[in-house]
This record gives structure tokens, sequence and C-alpha cells, in this order.
């Protein structure tokens, strides 16, 4: 049972990955695409009926680790302490940046909210990768469950560890890379020309990048948790996860260089799946491995709650997963749509 | 006092105090404009549709502010409050979860169609739009004040091996009496926000003159519904609240009035300063035997004071409590008396005329805000010493590895960027009220 909330809740996190991604993502190259203020309007008008929706799935996903797996959130809130409260000043500020630019039509006030919704946006995608960073490496944890990093020490991966190392920082700017690639797959999806032709050669600049990354990221993560690898070893189908991953990457290259926008999109967030689906089913069963005694490591069998709570936990999140599927087809159809610089002249 | 716990309960109570600002308008206001769809679809006067959509801008903004607010409290959780997560996780996680997958979901997707989308939408879809924003937030009330409604008033629960709790029984989780008077109670208290919010701004453009027509609109709807749920305020829901404390939480009923010394006949204090050293009432003005015949519809019960109750299940701060609630039930009582004169002035179809009365409802903005803060107030500070009560004193709750420095870094950071969001926030509010809801809002979105 504790298993099948693993995976839901590991499914949740990737929802908000590919989703909320492409949120960030369009927010960290949102300068480099619209370069008039009209056009970056624009580039925001991609993702305003959406984003809001995007981000409840970390919310979400929040309140269902939450219930799941109280000790892990307990121990991993509070010893990201720093961080995760600069994340919510950055996911406040972003969130603020796309609802108020609107409302005042003045050459500065654009420029302000375009400023903080880049920001903001590009520090976020290098904070989520580096918190995935710290949950590969492993943390302190000491006898009671409990722990709490500096933001950086010495940029060693053992000892008296921080949130910034060199491997912590390298999953940031891969995650970076990866979401700024996925933001623009979304942007060559829903704007017209200048903007979509911008997109596209961003995406297939971007994609060597993320390549590269790939590579690095992989033979990182090996050298620092070996036993993500001997996962995919013993026999079973996970071997299956890092195939979509690469047939993502692939399928990008394939689709941006004919100008499929949507399958390029698709193939992206793949291989985000992929990604993080590859380092959940290799983390398995560990939820949050020790860096000092593998003893106190925390587990899905050592933090979930008990049966009766998962059982009907289950059953109403089935029940309102479906409804969720259904409000999202409802409002990406709604919003399917290409946005472009005629449709807000009146402004 | 340890000096972290300190400055994580002023963390969350600044945070969470921040952040009900907003809710309340919206739950309010999401009733006030599924009303006004209604009579516009009932008799196709379009007034009406133009003081929804005038509404609605205002409900958009307030929303933004209520939901980058509302994104730190569920992290909080683990932040600050570790110790208590790991104890209670498994049973308030449940609703926490539960509001952000059947609420917020339904929230976020359909606000934008309800603001953006009324010409595609059609009236009836606008109307179906518009009752989904309703829905969301109301749900969303109803899993967020069960959740509380557990910590006052722990059901449902068992230990675990481990000393932390599980859930026993999900209905009565849900079903949780205390929380189902909560909630009643909670909810009329944002409708009355939303209601004279609105009676507000209408006597406003009444009394500027311009935008008449539509204050008078704003007038009619904001003073009937501000006069039928600040009686239900009263009662039958405050009155169930207070039977609900007294029953379960019977010092904290002693610390909210105040009562030093058990005996028949207790007299209600209407005007009063408790004195923490002498255990007793300075400069009281009271009616004698009242609060016997209240809380148990005899003139000369017995109520327990606090003399009944060891000193370290007191409430931590007596007298603070004692002045949040009278705050609440003071204004809730005058805000019945100006909305029943403004009722009887509208019957007689003399409001819009009667200047004084006009300037009284303009004025009296802030008092659902305070009536509602304080009331919070009284509900979380009554149940102290207790995190859940009974079962977790709130000083075993605190986050055991997070120093009270990095408390206080946070804590004034996030006083810094709340003073900006406030300042931001009035300054889109006070636009839309400067643009009045006579002409068409511009068409775009972002
Ligand atoms: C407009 C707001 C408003 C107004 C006018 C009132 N209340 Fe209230 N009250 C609330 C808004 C509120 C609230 C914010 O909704 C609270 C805080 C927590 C809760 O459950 O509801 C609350 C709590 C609350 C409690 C519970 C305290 C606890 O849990 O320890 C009681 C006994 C009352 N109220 C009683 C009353 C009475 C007798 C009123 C007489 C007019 C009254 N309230 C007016
Ligand atoms: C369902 C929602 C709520 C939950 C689960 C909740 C939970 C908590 C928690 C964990 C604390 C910290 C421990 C403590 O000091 O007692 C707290 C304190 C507090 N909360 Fe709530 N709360 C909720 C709603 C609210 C609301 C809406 C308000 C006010 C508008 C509020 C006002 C406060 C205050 C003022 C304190 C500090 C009390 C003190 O330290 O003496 N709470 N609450
Ligand atoms: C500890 C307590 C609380 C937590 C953890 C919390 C959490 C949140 C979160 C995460 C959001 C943003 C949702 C989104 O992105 O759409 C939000 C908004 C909201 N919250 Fe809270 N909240 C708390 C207290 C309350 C209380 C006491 C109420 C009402 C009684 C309330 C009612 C709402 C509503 C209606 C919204 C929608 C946005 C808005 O209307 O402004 N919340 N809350």
């Amino acid at each position: 049972m504790a298993t099948a909330f693993f995976v839901i809740v590991a499914f949740m996190l990737i929802v908000y990955s590919v989703l909320d991604g492409f949120d960030l993502g369009v927010g960290a190259i949102h300068w480099l695409v619209g370069h008039t203020r009209e056009e970056r309007r624009v580039v925001i008008s991609a993702i305003g009926p959406v984003w809001d929706g995007n981000e409840v799935w970390l919310i979400a996903a929040g309140g269902t680790l939450y219930f799941a797996f109280p000790a892990l959130y307990a121990s991993s809130f509070s010893g990201f302490y720093l961080p995760l409260t600069m994340v919510l000043w950055l996911l406040m500020l972003r969130g603020i940046s796309i609802e108020v630019r609107s409302h005042v039509n003045d050459p500065l006030w654009h420029g302000l909210y375009d400023f903080v919704f880049t920001l903001s946006g590009a520090l976020l995608t290098i904070f989520l990768g580096a918190a995935l960073g710290n949950v590969i490496r492993g943390v302190p944890l000491n006898a009671d469950g409990y722990f709490f990093e500096p933001l950086w020490t010495n940029f060693r991966i053992t000892g008296r560890v921080g949130i910034l190392d060199w491997y912590t920082l390298l999953i940031g700017l891969m995650s970076f890379v990866t979401l700024a690639n996925h933001g623009a797959h979304w942007l060559a999806l829903k704007t017209e020309e200048p903007l979509r032709e911008r997109a596209r050669r961003l995406g297939a600049r971007l994609w060597w990048l993320v390549a590269i990354l790939t590579v690095v990221g992989f033979f990182a993560t090996v050298w620092v948790r070996p036993i993500i690898l001997e996962s995919y070893l013993t026999p079973g189908w996970g071997w299956l996860i890092p195939v979509v991953a690469l047939g993502g990457l692939g399928g990008m290259a394939l689709f941006g260089a004919r100008q499929k926008d949507l399958a390029a999109f698709i193939s992206s967030s793949l291989y985000i799946a992929g990604m993080l689906g590859g380092v959940a089913f290799g983390m398995y069963p560990t939820l949050l491995p020790a860096t000092t005694d593998p003893a106190y490591s925390l587990t899905v069998a050592n933090s979930a709650t008990g049966a009766y709570g998962l059982r009907v936990g289950l059953i109403w999140w089935i029940f309102s997963a479906l409804l969720v599927i259904g409000y999202f087809c409802y409002v990406y159809w709604m919003f399917r749509h290409r946005v472009n610089v005629a449709a807000g002249a009146s402004h | 006092m340890d000096s972290a716990l300190v400055v994580d309960r002023l963390q969350f109570a600044f945070t969470i105090t921040y952040h009900y600002l907003f809710p309340q308008l919206t739950m309010g206001l999401a009733l006030l404009i599924l009303v006004l769809k209604t009579v516009a679809i009932r008799t196709g006067d379009d007034r009406y549709n133009d003081s929804a959509r005038f509404w609605a801008r205002i409900f958009g903004i307030n929303f933004v502010f209520g939901v980058v607010t509302g994104i730190p409290m569920e992290f909080q959780f683990g932040t600050n409050w570790a110790a208590f997560s790991r104890y209670a996780g498994g049973v308030i996680g449940q609703t926490l979860a539960m509001e952000g997958m059947f609420a917020f979901f339904l929230e976020s997707a359909f606000l934008g169609l309800f603001l953006f989308g009324e010409r595609r939408l059609g009236p009836r879809g606008h109307w179906v739009a518009a009752f989904l924003v309703f829905l969301g937030s109301w749900l969303s009330g109803y899993f967020i004040v069960v959740t509380d409604a557990w910590m006052q008033h722990p059901v449902a629960h068992q230990v675990m091996p481990d000393g932390s709790v599980q859930l026993s029984s999900f209905a009565a989780l849900l079903g949780n009496p205390w929380g189902l008077w909560q909630y009643a109670h909670t909810m009329s208290g944002a409708a009355i926000t939303g209601s004279v919010v609105m009676a507000s701004v209408g006597a406003f453009y009444v009394l500027s003159g311009r935008a008449a027509e539509h204050g008078r609109l704003f007038l009619k709807v904001g003073v009937i519904a501000g006069l039928a749920f600040s009686i239900l305020q009263l009662f039958p829901t405050g009155d169930r609240q207070g039977k609900m404390v007294a029953e379960y939480q019977p010092v904290t009923l002693a610390a909210m009035e105040a009562v030093f010394t058990t005996g028949p006949g207790v007299p209600l204090v209407i005007i009063g300063q408790p004195n923490m050293s002498d255990r007793s009432m300075d400069n009281a003005i009271s009616v004698p035997n009242m609060l016997s015949f209240l809380t148990y519809r005899r003139w000369d019960a017995t109520v327990q004071g606090l003399d009944a109750f060891p000193t370290d299940t007191w409430p931590d701060n007596v007298p603070l409590l004692y002045y949040a609630y009278h705050i609440m039930v003071g204004l809730g009582t005058i805000m019945i008396a100006i909305l029943v004169v403004s009722t009887l002035l509208l019957l007689r179809g003399k409001l819009a005329t009667s200047r004084w009365m006009l300037w009284m409802l303009m004025l009296m903005l802030p008092f659902p805000y305070i009536a509602n803060t304080a009331g919070w107030l009284t509900a979380e500070i009554g149940r102290q010493p207790w995190l859940v009560y009974g079962l977790m004193r709130t000083s075993n709750g605190i986050s055991p590895e997070v120093s009270a420095g990095n408390g206080l870094f946070t804590l004034l950071g996030f006083m810094g960027m709340y003073t900006i969001l406030t300042i931001l926030f009035l300054f889109l509010i006070y636009r839309e009220i400067e643009h009045g809801p006579a002409k068409p809002a511009p068409s775009v979105a972002y």
C-alpha cells in the first residue's frame, strides 16, 4: 500500500515538473524570445490561463506526501528550511508578476514585472533541480530522523554537506537547461511568428546542452549513488524508463528539426518524465538516504502512515484524480489555439 | 519560553492571519457573484451582469493574493512544525491533500474561464463556471476548517507504536461535530465580509455620486445578504460554537469570558479588563446571571471558572483571548444593529438618501475583517497550550533542528514581502474601484 503512494507521489511530482516545468521554462527564456513589450505580453499569455492549475500539482503532491509519508515531510521540509522558504518567496513573486503585469499599461511597470518573472522562473528551475540533487545525494539524517543543512559548505559530496555542492549544482543546471528547453518547445507550440521561429531556434540550440548534460548527469549520479544503477541491473521492466527518456531526447531533435511542434513538446515531456521516473525507480524503496548512517535513511516502510489511512486515501485519490484529468483536458482544449500579437491589439 | 517556539508561533500566526484576509472575501464574493448572475439570467437586467463583472474583477485580484499567500501555509507545517507533522500528518494530511485535489484544482481550472470566458461560454455556461468557482472556494473552506477542527477536537485517531497518530475513521474525521458548526460559522463570517464590502463600496458610489445606479444595487444586495448572514452568525452558528467550547474545552470558555472563580449564577461581562495578578476583573460592567443562562439555559447554573483547572492547562494568554472574543462578539452585535436599520430604510426606499447611514455603511468596511481575525485568534489562542487538544502541547510541535535565528530571518522576510504585497493589493483595488462598474472591462487578460 505504501508503495502505491510512492508511485502516486512520484507521478504527481512528475506531472508537476512537466506542466509547471514549461511555465518556469517560459519564464527563464522570456527575455530571449520576446523582444518588445507586446511580444513579452504574448509570451505570458501563452501560460496565463494554465499556470495556476499547473502549480496546484505541487500543492496537491505536497499534501499527498504529507499524509502518506508524514515522517518524510517533517524531516525534509524542516531540513531544507532556508532553500524551501526561498522557493516559496520565488513562487509568490512569480505568481504576482504574471497576474499583476496586465493591470497597468505602462512600459516601466511591464519592465519591472518582466524582470521579476524571468528572474523567479530561472531561479526556481535551479532550486528545484538542486533539491532533487540533495534527495539523490542524501542528507545528514540523525537518529531521530531530522537534519538541518546549511546553504553550502565546501561543495564536496561527503562530510558536512550543504544544500549546494558540485553535484547538486550540476543537477540544478541540468534542470535549468532542461526546463528552458521545455519552455521553448511550449512557446513554439503556442505562438506565431516571429516568436515561434525564435523559440524553435532556441530549442534547437539548447538541445545540445541537454544532451551533453544528460550524459554528464548520468555518470555523476552513478558516481554519487551507485545503487541507482544497480536497480536497473536486476531483471524486470525497469529498463523501459531510460528508454522513454532517451526516446524523448531523440524525439526532440527529430521533431524539432521537422518543425512538428506538438510532437517535439511531447518528446520533451517524455524526456522529463523518463529522467525523473528513472530516478524514482532507482531510489525505491528509499525516500531520503542518510549520509550519516544508512540505517537512518527514510524509506517507504519506515515513514508511511497506517494502513487504514492509506487505503481510504487511495480510494478518494483515484476518484479525485479522474476529476482533475477531466478539468485539465477541458481547460487545455478551451485553450488550444495559438496566441498572437494581434489578439491583444486593443490593449 | 524557548525563543524558537515564540518565533515559530509568531510566524504561523502572522502568515495565516494575513492569508485569511483574502479567502474570506473570495468565499463571500463567490456566493454573491453567483446571486448576481442568477438574478441577471432570471430578469435579463443588464445592471446585474455589469455588477457581476465588476465584482469578478475585484475577486480576481483578491484571488491572486489568496493563492500566493496560501502556499506558505502548507509548507510551514513541514518547515516549522516538523514534530507536529510527524505526529499528526497521517490524519490532518488527509484533509489537506483533499483540499488540493478536490478544491484547488477545481477553482484554478474554472476561474480563468469565469473571468475571461464570458463571451465564449454564453450566459448559461458562464453561470456554470461561476458556480464551479463558488463550489471550489467553499470546498476549500470546508477541508481546511475540518483540519483545524481536528486540532481543536481530535476524533477518529489511533496511536501507532512509534507514538504518532493515524486515522481510524474517515467518516468521523469529515463529520467531526466541532467541524460542522465551525464550518457553518466560518462560512457565514466570510459571507458577511463579502456583503459588507459590497454594501460599503455601494455606499461610496452613491455618496460620491459616481456610478450611483450600480451603487444602489450593491447596497441592496449587500445590506440584505449582510443582515441575513450576520444573524446566522450569532444564531445558531455562534451560539452552537460556544456550546462546543463549553462542552469540550471548558477551560477555554472560562478564559474567553475571564471567569476566574467557579460558582452558580455567573454574570456576563460586557466590558472589563482581566487582571491576571489579582485574578479578577477590573472595571467590569456586567449582566447578572447571564453567562450561566447563555451556556446552560438556566439562570443559576454553575459555570466552571479558571480556578477549577490546573494552571498549566490555561490558555497562555488569557487577556488577549478575552479581548479577541469580546471584539468579535461586540462587532457582530454592532453589525447586526447597523444592518437592521439599513434594511428598514431600504425597505422604505430611503436608504440611498440617508447620508448618515451611507457614511456608516461605508466606514463599516473593516469590521468584518476585524471580527473574522479576532474569531480565529479566539479559536487558536483558546486552544493553547495544546497544539492538538489534549494530545500534543504546542511546545512539543516545533521543528527540532530549526534554530530561532533562522525562524526570525524568515519571519522578517515574510513581513517585508507582505508589506509590499499589501501596497500592491491596495493600489490595484483602488484602480478597479476608481474605474467603476459601468464601463466595459478591458478585454485583455494578460
Ligand atoms: C464576521 C465574523 C464573525 C462574527 C461577527 C462573529 N464571529 Fe464567531 N468566529 C468567527 C467569525 C465571526 C470565525 C472567524 O469564523 C471563527 C474563528 C474560528 C472559527 O471556527 O470561526 C469564530 C469563532 C467563534 C467561536 C469559537 C471559538 C473557539 O473555537 O474557541 C465562538 C464561540 C464564536 N465564534 C461565537 C460567536 C458569537 C456568539 C458571535 C456573536 C455575534 C460571533 N461569534 C460573531
Ligand atoms: C484550518 C486552518 C488552520 C490550521 C490547521 C491552523 C493551525 C495552527 C498551528 C499549527 C498553529 C501553531 C501552533 C500554535 O501556536 O498553536 C496555529 C497557531 C495560530 N493560528 Fe491557526 N490554524 C488554522 C487556521 C487559522 C486561521 C484562519 C487563523 C487566523 C486568521 C489562525 C490563527 C492562528 C494564530 C493567531 C495562531 C497563534 C496562536 C498562538 O501562538 O497563541 N489559524 N494554528
Ligand atoms: C493552515 C491553513 C491553510 C493552508 C495550509 C492553506 C493553503 C492554501 C493554499 C496552498 C492556497 C492556494 C491554492 C491555489 O493555488 O489555488 C490557498 C488558497 C485559499 N485558501 Fe487557504 N490555507 C489555509 C487556511 C485557510 C482558511 C482557514 C481558509 C478558509 C476558511 C482558506 C481558504 C482558502 C481559499 C478559499 C483559497 C483560494 C484562494 C483565495 O480564495 O484567495 N485557507 N490556501
